[in-house]
C-alpha cells in the first residue's frame, strides 16, 4: 500500500480461516517478506513468519498501566492479541540505520549507504497503527525535507489491516478518530469472525494491488448478514475502550498550563526512562552517533532513535535547556497532544496505549491529560500568539 | 507495479544528510578562544549559495557534527568562512585543523536575516559576542546594496576588549561615512578607549528612527531578550525585529526532533525569527 | 547664548519636567567644560554634586593594587553621574575622569535636597527619574555579573 493510493472498491469478500495460508502463499509469491504478530519471550512481537502457525493463535493479552500479559484467549482465534510493545515504525524507520561512511586516507571521503527497500507484506495492522503511519507520512515526508528511506520503504509495502475485535485495557483509539475501523491506508482489511460452527474472516479491499492479490485467494463475495456481524463486531470494540481522552481544545489547553504545578507530581514519579517514547508508533526523535574504528582509517555516521525524555537531548554549549525530569515529561506530553498539532496538523497520538502499558511506573497520559484539564492553571499568553507556518501544514 | 517486478532500486538517504567534502584553505584566531575557518570545496567548484543567517552543520572526522553559522560573505561564492569559539569536542577539533586538512560540510540550512525586507528603513543591527558572526553577512548584503537602506548602525558588545571579533573590519566600517559602529564591552582596564556597559546601553543613544527601522539582533538568548525589550522600549515594533536562536540540532533539516522549542523547530522554521513570533516562547523555563 | 534653563530643559533627564520645577533645578546648577583626561570626582571625596553629561564621554573608574584602572562603566552625553551625594556620608564611592572634553552640568547637592525636602513633589518627581536610572544601571550591572557571553560548561 504506497501512501498515495487511492482507491473505493465498496464489496466485501470472505476468506475462510482454512484459506488463510493461501494468502500469505500469495503474498510470498509476489515476492512479499512476511511481517506479523507472532509471540516471542511473553509478549507478541512484530517479526518475519513462514506460516499461519507463527501467529499468535489462540492468545489474548491482558494489558493494564504498567501491566503485560499472554493468556489463552479464544481456541482458534489468528488475532486475539492487541497490540505488543513494537509498532511497524522499526521497518520503516529503523531503530538504527547507517548513513553513511566515511575514510580518512589523506582527505576525507565519504560514501553513502545505499539502502534497498524490501517488499514487505505488514499483516494484522491496526486502525490505530495505519494513523501512526498516516502521521509518519506527514512527518517524514510531507515537509521540506523527506526522510528518502522511509519513503522508499513506504512504497514496498502490502498491507493486510485487521479490525479490531477487542479493546485494550489500555486502547483509546476512539478518541483519537483513529479506529477501531481501518478506513483507509490498506491493500486489505480483514474482520475476523470466529463462531462455534465457522472461523473466517469479512473482508474489504483497499487498493489495486489489494485487489490483484486478492484474485489469486480462495474466496466468496460476503453476504450483507456477514458484513453485518463485521460492523457489529467493531462498534461494540468502539464502545468498549478501556482509555479515554478528551481532545477538546487539548492544544490550547495544554499550552496555557505550561506552568500548571501538576506536572510536578508526574515528575516525581517519572523514570524519564524513555519507554514511553520507544515503543510510541509516531515518536521519530532521532540522534546520530560517529562511530570511529579503532584503526581511526574509517567512521561510520549512525542514525539512532532517540527520546526527548533523555538529558543530552537538549544539549547545547553550556548545558541542557531541559533539565528536569518537569520540562522532559511535559515536553513529550505536550509536543504530542498539543505542538504536533501545529507542526503537522493532526496530533500524534494515536490512542493504541502503548506508553500507557510499557510505562514501569505506570504513568497514564489520559490521566495526566485529565489530571492537567482538571487542575487546569491557563495563564494566558501575554501577546497574541502568531502561529508559525509550516511547510506541512 | 507488475507482480513479478521483486526489483527495488537502492535509494541514498537524502542528499541533506550527506556531508560534502571541504578543503581548508586558510586558518586565522580571530581572539584568544575564537577562529575562522576558510573553506573550499574539495572537488572543486562553487560553494553553495546561501542567505545571511543561514547555517551549516559541519563534520569533523571521527569527531562529530555541529551546526555553525556562516561568516563569509554571500556574494561570494568561491570561499565558505566559518567562525566558531573553541568551546566543545567538535569545535577544539576544528580549531586544531591546519591548511589543506578536510572536513565534512552540510547545508545551508534554515530561514535567512529578511535585510530585503529592511529596504527603505534604518537598520540596527545588534551583537553580543561569537553573535557577531552571524550577522556578518547580512552587513556584507547590506553593504553591497548600501543605498537602499536609511541610516545603518552596528552595536556591538563584546567581554572584554580582547574578545572583540573582526578588528579590523570594524575599524574599517567605523570609519565609513555611512554607518555607525559602536562597540562597548563588559569590563575593561584603563587603557581601553572605547565604551563600558552592557551592548543594550547603546541602544538608548544609537540614531535611527524607530518607527522607519529594522533590527537584527544575535548573541546569547539572554543578551537577545534585554537588547528586544529595550528596542522597542525606544519604539520598534516586534514585528521589525528579527533575532537568531540556537538549540541543539542533529540534522539540520527538522527531522530529528531535537531543536523543538514549542511547536517551532530552530533548525527549519529559524534560527532567524522574527522576534513577535518567538517572544512568548524566549520566556518559557526549560520549553 | 542659550540661558542655563534652556539647557537643562532640552536635557533628556529633565525632559518634561514643569517649568516650575525646571527653575528650581537651575537654581542649583552650573556650566562646565572638563578637559579630556582631567577627573571630574575621584573616589573618597566628598560628593556634593551630580553631573548631567551634555557632550563627552566620562569613565567610571576603580583603582585596584596590582590590576590598576578598571573601567566600570563609560557615561555618555546625555546620560547623567552621581548620587553619592544623594545620602549620608556624601563621599564618591568610584573616580569618574573625561575620555574626552566633557561639557557638564553641574548640580549643588546641598541645594536640591534643601529643595526635596521643601516642596515634595518636586522631590517625588526628581527621585523617581533618578531611580529609574539607578534601576536601569542595577539592570546592566546584574546582566554584566552574569557574565553573558562567556561559556559555561
Amino acid at each position: 500500500m504506497t501512501k498515495s493510493s487511492k482507491a473505493d472498491f465498496k464489496s466485501r469478500f470472505v476468506l475462510e480461516r482454512q484459506d488463510f495460508q493461501c494468502l500469505l502463499d500469495a503474498l510470498n509469491g509476489q515476492g512479499y517478506r512476511l511481517i506479523a504478530p507472532t509471540p516471542r519471550d511473553g509478549a507478541v512481537v512484530y517479526d518475519e513468519i513462514a506460516a499461519v502457525s507463527d501467529l499468535p493463535i489462540g492468545l489474548t493479552d491482558e494489558q493494564e498501566r504498567g501491566t503485560y500479559r499472554l493468556k489463552d484467549g479464544d481456541p482458534g482465534r489468528l488475532f486475539g492479541c492487541g497490540l505488543g510493545p513494537h509498532s511497524w515504525k522499526k521497518f520503516l524507520y529503523p531503530a538504527e540505520l547507517r548513513l553513511w561512511n566515511a575514510h580518512a586516507n589523506g582527505s576525507l571521503a565519504i560514501t553513502p549507504d545505499d539502502h534497498h527497500p524490501e517488499r514487505l507484506a505488514l499483516i494484522g495492522v491496526r486502525a490505530c497503527e495505519l494513523g501512526a503511519l498516516r502521521v509518519l507520512d506527514r512527518v517524514l515526508s510531507g515537509g521540506q525535507y523527506h526522510d528518502t528511506v522511509y519513503e522508499a520503504q513506504r512504497d514496498h509495502l502490502f498491507i493486510v489491516a485487521v479490525n479490531c475485535g477487542r479493546a485494550g485495557n489500555t486502547c483509546f483509539c476512539a478518541s483519537m478518530n483513529t479506529g477501531p475501523r481501518a478506513e483507509s491506508g490498506f491493500d486489505l482489511a480483514l474482520t475476523e469472525i470466529l463462531e462455534p460452527e465457522r472461523h473466517y474472516f469479512v473482508v474489504e479491499v483497499g487498493s489495486e494491488a489489494g485487489q490483484r492479490l486478492f484474485d489469486g485467494v480462495p474466496h466468496q463475495s460476503a453476504l450483507e448478514a456477514d458484513v453485518q456481524k463485521a460492523t457489529t463486531i467493531i462498534e461494540t470494540t468502539a464502545t468498549h475502550m478501556g482509555r479515554h481522552l478528551d481532545t477538546t481544545g487539548i492544544k490550547d489547553l495544554l499550552y496555557a498550563n505550561f506552568e500548571n504545578s501538576e506536572w510536578d507530581e508526574v515528575a516525581a514519579r517519572c523514570l524519564t526512562c524513555g519507554n514511553c517514547t520507544l515503543v510510541c508508533p509516531t515518536c521519530f526523535c532521532t540522534t546520530v552517533e560517529d562511530v570511529a574504528e579503532l584503526t581511526g582509517a574509517s567512521a561510520q555516521r549512525i542514525r539512532r532513535w532517540d527520546s526527548c525524555f533523555t538529558m543530552d537531548f537538549s544539549y547545547v554549549v553550556g548545558g541542557h535547556v531541559r533539565a528536569s525530569a518537569r520540562s522532559r515529561y511535559r515536553q513529550w506530553l505536550t509536543h504530542k497532544l498539543a505542538a504536533w498539532i501545529d507542526q503537522f496538523g493532526s496530533s500524534g497520538c494515536v490512542g493504541c496505549g502503548r506508553c500507557i502499558t510499557w510505562c514501569p511506573v505506570g504513568i497514564d497520559l489520559t490521566e495526566e491529560a485529565k489530571t492537567i484539564r482538571a487542575h487546569s492553571q491557563p495563564k494566558p499568553e501575554t501577546k497574541s500568539r502568531k502561529k508559525i507556518h509550516h511547510e506541512n501544514t | 507495479m507488475s507482480t513479478l517486478d521483486f526489483v527495488t532500486v537502492p535509494v541514498n538517504v537524502s542528499d541533506p544528510m550527506i556531508p560534502r567534502v571541504y578543503r581548508v584553505l586558510r586558518t586565522r584566531w580571530n581572539t584568544g578562544d575564537t577562529f575562522s575557518l576558510e573553506l573550499v570545496p574539495q572537488e572543486g567548484g562553487d560553494i553553495p549559495a546561501f542567505e545571511p543567517g543561514q547555517f551549516n552543520m559541519v563534520y569533523i572526522y571521527g569527531v562529530g557534527e555541529i551546526p555553525i553559522s556562516i561568516s563569509g560573505d554571500p556574494a561570494r561564492r568561491d570561499l565558505l568562512i566559518h567562525t566558531t569559539r573553541a568551546v566543545g569536542t567538535v569545535t577544539h577539533s576544528m580549531s586544531k585543523l591546519n591548511v589543506d586538512d578536510t572536513l565534512g560540510v552540510r547545508g545551508p540550512f534554515g530561514s535567512a536575516w529578511p535585510v530585503e525586507l529592511g529596504r527603505g528603513k534604518d537598520i540596527v543591527i545588534v551583537a553580543g559576542g561569537i553573535g557577531l558572526a552571524p550577522l556578518r553577512p547580512a552587513m556584507y548584503r547590506i553593504l553591497a546594496n548600501r543605498e537602499q537602506y536609511g541610516r545603518v548602525v552596528l552595536l556591538y558588545g563584546a567581554r572584554t576588549p580582547a574578545d572583540v571579533l573582526y578588528r579590523k573590519e570594524l575599524e574599517q566600517w567605523r570609519s565609513q561615512f555611512d554607518l555607525d559602529v559602536f562597540v562597548t564591552v563588559d569590563r575593561a582596564t584603563g587603557n581601553w578607549r572605547g565604551s563600558v556597559g552592557l551592548v543594550t546601553q547603546l541602544i538608548g543613544r544609537a540614531p535611527f528612527d524607530p518607527l522607519n527601522s529594522m533590527a537584527i539582533v544575535c548573541g546569547p538568548e539572554l543578551m537577545m531578550r534585554f537588547t528586544t525589550m529595550e528596542l522597542m522600549k525606544r519604539g520598534i515594533s516586534g514585528n521589525n525585529i528579527y533575532i537568531s536562536l540556537e538549540r541543539n540540532m542533529k540534522c539540520g533539516i527538522g527531522l530529528c526532533g531535537h531543536c523543538q522549542l514549542g511547536s517551532v523547530f530552530v533548525c527549519k522554521d529559524g534560527p532567524v525569527f522574527q522576534h513577535s513570533q518567538v517572544e512568548h516562547l524566549l520566556t518559557r523555563w526549560e520549553l | 547664548m542659550k540661558t542655563l534653563e534652556t539647557i537643562v530643559a532640552k536635557h533628556p533627564f529633565f525632559d518634561g519636567l514643569q517649568p516650575a520645577y525646571l527653575e528650581l533645578i537651575t537654581g542649583c546648577a552650573a556650566n562646565h567644560v572638563i578637559k579630556a583626561g582631567e577627573f571630574l570626582f575621584r573616589e573618597g571625596e566628598e560628593a556634593q554634586q551630580f553631573f548631567v553629561i551634555r557632550e563627552g564621554t566620562l569613565k567610571l573608574l576603580v583603582q585596584m593594587p596590582a590590576a590598576g584602572e578598571i573601567i566600570l562603566q563609560t557615561i555618555h552625553s546625555g546620560e547623567i553621574v552621581g548620587w553619592s551625594w544623594l545620602f549620608s556620608p556624601y563621599r564618591w564611592h568610584f573616580s569618574g575622569r573625561a575620555a574626552t572634553e566633557l561639557r557638564v552640568l553641574t548640580f549643588d547637592g546641598a541645594c536640591l535636597r534643601q529643595k526635596c525636602d521643601a516642596d515634595t513633589g518636586f522631590g517625588y518627581e526628581f527621585m523617581k527619574r533618578f531611580s529609574r536610572i539607578m534601576m536601569e544601571r542595577l539592570q546592566a550591572t546584574r546582566l554584566q555579573l552574569i557574565d553573558l557571553y562567556q561559556v559555561r560548561e
